[in-house]
């Protein structure tokens, strides 16, 4: 199978610092995990603990969102809401 | 040329006192041992400015030697057996990650039962770690060898680590006239080392990453490639050396004695490669038209090199030193799948197990065989 050459250093040497952003793992992802603004108090438990810093605060408003393009739907923070602001559903492919 | 009797372990610490190596993470094991010990009072009497870490294992050795190669500084480890198993993990990581380094092994058997005596089950079962592996004769070589190692595992086109592996006892103990070339010499072969990629924190870079299964592959094809490119690199790297020396090792990769008009011949690495000039001398005496194959390089492994060499053989006598447990002797398995298209037999005999000797009657019952048309695979006891 003949596939597209990667461009890619010897011994795996990464120079660009920070470019692991490009790489985005949001298709990982089996479930989605949606935030119910109304019900949301803003604690920040599901920001704290989110392991891939996928959950971004709006800086104007204080809302949290998912971010998509990197959450791997761990569902930790469905775990963590206090008040069951956060809800899941199957991602649809 | 004056030379200096030692011990092929001093010849060793002298190469790498005049490759100027920068950082000598270093664990002592029988009988490796001599090596840590002299490149120790080298730098303790200031002969040599080195940074000489006394590390607590050998895992530790070789993880210290991949931090301080990352950081583009020249390096140099030295071992045997269980040091060189312990430091198994390593050995993968320090060739993926592309970065060049020289490590004397001085071959002795894997225990159990436990043995400080020399085989070669101990390099020879991590050759597919993408080290070059190249395999020495005599203190000469083995001094030699390092200083190459250097060039061949600097070089932009392989940047891959090199195992120089020397038989435990027959030489690290044994003194031989061995000629120190000069400071002068090995600068004008050897320039400073300059990495490819350096740990720098003004100007930050990520080595070792993960490889998901999308780049994985491309990196091990990579890994081939430079191993492929290296054997050039090993041949140029041997004919500019006996330019610039006086002396070099067959074609760097493999050694022929008396191959020319040779009918059999027997093959093997290491210092049973002297025995058997001894016995292939004698059998020329007696007429009989026979020769050596001496592998250097176990890896990259010769093919077409073994190819000519063999196509006007009439049989072949391959000698392990080690044993592929459930299968067979490695290099014999190497070899055939090598020459697989030549009508030609090929025997296998295992031998020297655990510092057992080869002698010059093991060569001449492996010869009779040959000439007798007899097929085998069998120990040498």
């Amino acid at each position: 199978m003949q596939e597209k050459k990667l461009k890619i250093n010897p011994g795996a040497v990464i120079t660009e610092p920070g470019s692991s952003v490009k790489y985005k793992t949001g298709d990982w992802r089996v479930f989605r995990p949606i935030i119910d603004q109304k019900k949301c108090i803003k604690c920040y438990q599901c920001w704290q603990v989110c392991p891939d810093a996928a959950i971004r605060v709006e800086e104007k408003t204080g809302k949290v969102f998912v971010d998509y393009d990197y959450c791997k739907g761990c569902l930790i923070c469905v775990a963590q809401c206090p008040v069951k602001a956060i809800g899941k559903e199957v991602e649809k492919k | 040329m004056a030379k200096t009797v030692v011990e092929a372990s001093h010849a060793v610490a002298e190469a790498v006192k005049l490759c100027k190596v920068e950082v000598c993470p270093m664990y002592p094991i029988t009988p490796s041992t001599h090596i840590p010990e002299t490149i120790s009072e080298f730098v303790a009497d200031g002969e040599l400015k080195s940074a000489m870490i006394n590390v607590e294992s050998e895992h530790s050795a070789a993880s210290a030697v991949v931090g301080a190669a990352a950081a583009g500084s020249r390096t140099f480890t030295a071992t045997s057996s269980q040091g060189l198993a312990l430091m198994f993990e390593i050995l993968p990581i320090t060739s993926g990650m592309r970065l060049p380094t020289v490590m004397a092994v001085a071959n002795r058997a894997l225990s159990a039962p436990i043995s400080i005596w020399n085989d070669h089950s101990d390099a020879v079962s991590a050759r597919d770690q993408g080290w070059i592996q190249l395999w020495v004769e005599s203190s000469q070589e083995a001094l030699d060898s390092v200083i190459q190692g250097y060039k061949i595992s600097e070089d932009r086109k392989v940047q891959l680590p090199v195992m120089v592996c020397f038989d435990g006892f027959t030489l690290t103990h044994v003194f031989e006239p061995v000629d120190i070339p000069s400071q002068q010499k090995v600068d004008s072969f050897l320039p400073k080392f300059r990495a490819s990629h350096v740990l720098d924190p003004k100007k930050p870079l990520t080595m070792g990453p993960i490889g998901f299964p999308n780049s994985f592959m491309h990196f091990k094809e990579q890994q081939q490639e430079a191993m492929i490119n290296s054997i050039d690199v090993i041949k140029k790297a041997n004919k500019e050396f006996g330019t610039a020396f006086g002396r070099k090792y067959g074609s760097g990769l493999v050694d022929l004695y008396k191959m020319g008009d040779a009918e059999y011949a027997v093959m093997g690495m290491g210092t049973l490669c002297g025995t058997a000039r001894v016995a292939v001398d004698k059998l020329r005496k007696q007429g009989k038209k026979a020769g050596l194959i001496k592998l250097r390089s176990l890896r990259p492994f010769p093919k077409k090199e073994l190819q000519s060499a063999i196509k006007n053989l009439n049989a072949l006598a391959v000698i392990d030193r080690h044993i592929s447990l459930g299968q067979e002797g490695p290099l014999f398995t190497d070899v055939r799948s090598a020459v697989y298209c030549n009508d030609i037999t090929i025997n296998s005999y295992i031998a020297g197990l655990g510092g057992r000797d080869i002698t010059i009657k093991h060569f001449e019952k492996a010869f009779a065989d040959l000439e007798a048309g007899k097929q085998k695979g069998e120990w040498l006891f």
